[in-house]
């Protein structure tokens, strides 16, 4: 395989976007890849689009066909790529595959989702048509119900409280608050979310034990990576940050089929995978972005990944090593639960992110001296997850 | 001003007890202020409104245009029996509601305006004004009615609002009635607030209404800050 670049990174702020369409969104950010990677008259082989339920949502399907015409990249091949909140990942995944395998030199990647065009409730409802229809979905299981059975357990086996999980929503809104793509620009308190006598009504419960500020919000939004290989990344003028491992691994459909449900396989898996390629070890990441749709999913992600060792998560959290000028920062953009989840855009934004910060370009939220970086992309229910370790090039 | 004519044209008024104020620690650890203010109050809290007036987003500008209506028509006396109660953080305007008075038994909620979002503040304001009709002006119901389906969210579904029929007098829409069961019933999940106010609060809240520039409330509706990054 040949090593992959990310030659450029766009994003567009996570919020609610009225005025734009899907295809917009992702145009844009796009545009913005393509204008940081300054690749000049070298023209793009292939676009990956990262994107979850354009049908449900959109109603517009073929979204990499409108895109591809919408940037004027004719006549680069075009496709659209699902996996749940993981299509960005998956996308990411692919586009590297071409890259890598020699079949294409430079290819655009991008991420998005809109789905604030349906009310709240129906977004919950399309994410949830990914669960199991006859043994999960019939029964009105939903995301945040699964994660809020996922806390209880991991509450009960491993002594997450929740002043653990309000702690990630405060540390990620207070990143979010440095991040000016982020969609949650608010910072929060423990007495306003949780320990005041009436902090039940700032914050109720969504599924027991998960209550509002446990939940990322739901977000419109795009982002996009341009990658090629190492001989063109070397005359553009930017610099140089490799995808040096990449890790995907899959799960039982259904959480009750697994024999632990506390364990996330494919996350251990998948993170194993992407080390290995690496050439690296949990303990050599400066700076991560996780997959926090759920406060509890950022403690159990970083025990899985290989941080911290199972049960240890909320104590380093606790202690501070994961805020960003803690061990290992994790989530400096805010995560998802600040920087919000466009559920196709996540997994490249996350990429965006290491990037911004392996290149030094974080701005106020920048991690000190990071030149490792690790994202973990969470699909479905933890059943279909991608790893990345990014490395900046010396 | 011709008074022989004028008194006429003015409605007549109930007397009312007050509203007492109280305070409420949001998300952010800030604590909010929710009073009642007189008519004297009217000119500065349109200051705040007028923005709205051209925010299609969520039907701010229908809710600002008929909140603006409302509360000049209460200063200038062509309104009956409406209060209004208005939320206020370090002395900062964010939020303004509103009721008349139909009946000794039945107010008619007019609007809730958040100018502070992601709060829960319009959430917060409209529960003080079903406090404040049902606990303390006795009222047995509050006919209510919603322009914007995040108001519609808010109010007839996570109160359970009974429909009823004919028409609420904003614009004529199906009114939902909060009654007094299903206040009590939903009061602990829904009613925060407490009493009596910490005396510098109250003193700071009441010696100014501060109100937001005008871009300043089109960025806290909007959020057009950060297009600029765009």
């Amino acid at each position: 395989m040949r090593p992959v670049v990310v030659a450029g990174v766009g994003m567009i702020p996570f919020e609610r976007r009225d005025e734009d369409s899907l295809v917009d969104m992702l145009a844009m950010a796009g545009w913005n890849a393509m204008e940081d990677a300054q690749l000049g008259d070298r023209s793009i082989d292939a676009v990956y689009v990262g994107n979850m339920a354009s049908g449900l949502f959109n109603h517009q399907e073929s979204v990499a066909s409108a895109l591809v015409d919408r940037l004027g990249l004719m006549p680069a091949a075009a496709e659209r790529i699902e996996n749940g909140p993981a299509s960005g990942g998956s996308a990411v995944k692919n586009g590297f595959l071409g890259v890598a395998s020699g079949f294409y030199d430079i290819v655009l990647v991008v991420g998005g989702e809109k789905m604030r065009e349906v009310i709240g409730p129906k977004a919950t409802d399309v994410v949830a048509c990914m669960t199991h229809p006859q043994a999960e979905y019939i029964y009105g299981v939903t995301l945040p119900a699964l994660a809020g059975m996922f806390t209880r357990l991991y509450m009960e086996k491993y002594g997450v409280t929740h002043e653990h999980l309000a702690m990630v929503a405060i540390k990620n809104q207070e990143n979010g608050l440095l991040n000016p793509y982020a969609h949650i620009q608010m910072k929060i308190t423990m007495e306003g979310i949780l320990t005041h006598p009436q902090a039940h009504i700032n914050s109720p419960i969504v599924a027991d034990p998960l209550r509002l500020y446990d939940c990322c919000p739901v977000s419109d939004g795009a982002a996009a990576i341009l990658i090629t290989t190492e001989e063109i990344a070397q005359k553009l003028k930017r610099p140089i940050v490799t995808i040096a491992g990449v890790g995907q691994a899959t799960d039982t459909h259904t959480l009750q089929e697994r024999s632990d449900p506390t364990d996330l396989r494919a996350v251990r898996i998948s993170s194993q995978q992407a080390f290995k390629m690496a050439g690296l070890k949990p303990k050599d990441i400066h700076v991560a972005e996780l997959h926090d749709a759920f406060t509890i999913l950022e403690i159990a992600e970083s025990e899985h990944v290989g941080f911290f060792s199972k049960g240890k998560g909320a104590k380093a959290l606790a202690d501070g090593e994961t805020r960003i000028d803690g061990k290992l920062p994790i989530n400096p953009s805010g995560g998802l639960k600040a920087r919000g989840h466009p559920v196709g855009a996540t997994g490249v934004a996350q990429i965006v992110e290491l990037v911004w910060q392996l290149r030094g370009e974080a701005g106020e939220r920048q991690v000190k001296d990071a030149s490792n970086g690790f994202s973990l992309n969470f699909g479905g229910f933890g059943n279909n997850v991608l790893a990345f370790v990014l490395r900046r090039e010396a | 001003m011709d008074m022989d004519i004028e008194i006429y044209l003015r409605p007549p008024e109930l007397e009312t007890p007050p509203y007492p104020p109280k305070v409420i620690t949001l998300s952010t650890g800030k604590k909010m202020i929710v009073r009642q203010v007189d008519r004297e109050a009217v000119p500065i809290l349109l200051q705040a409104v007028k923005p709205t007036l051209e925010i299609e987003r969520d039907y701010y500008d229908i809710v600002g245009a008929r909140v603006y209506a409302e509360l000049l028509g209460w200063y200038r006396y062509r309104v009956r029996d409406e209060f209004c109660l208005i939320g206020q953080i370090d002395g900062l305007l964010v939020g303004i509601v509103n009721t008349r008075s139909y009946s000794p038994q039945v107010d008619i909620s007019l609007h809730t305006l958040a100018i502070e979002r992601g709060l829960r503040i319009g959430a917060h304001l409209f529960a003080a004004k079903m406090e404040y009709s049902i606990e303390y002006l006795g009222r047995e119901e509050v006919l209510i009615t919603a322009e914007s389906p995040i108001g519609f969210r808010r109010w007839m579904i996570e109160y359970e609002l009974e429909m009823r029929d004919g028409q609420h007098e904003l614009g004529g829409a199906t009114p939902y009635a909060l009654t007094r069961e299903l206040y009590f019933r939903n009061k602990d999940r829904l009613v925060a607030g407490e009493r009596p106010v910490p005396p510098e609060l109250m003193e700071f809240a009441e010696r100014e209404i501060i109100v937001a520039s005008e871009d300043d409330i089109l960025e806290k509706i909007l959020g057009a800050k950060r297009r600029e990054i765009r």
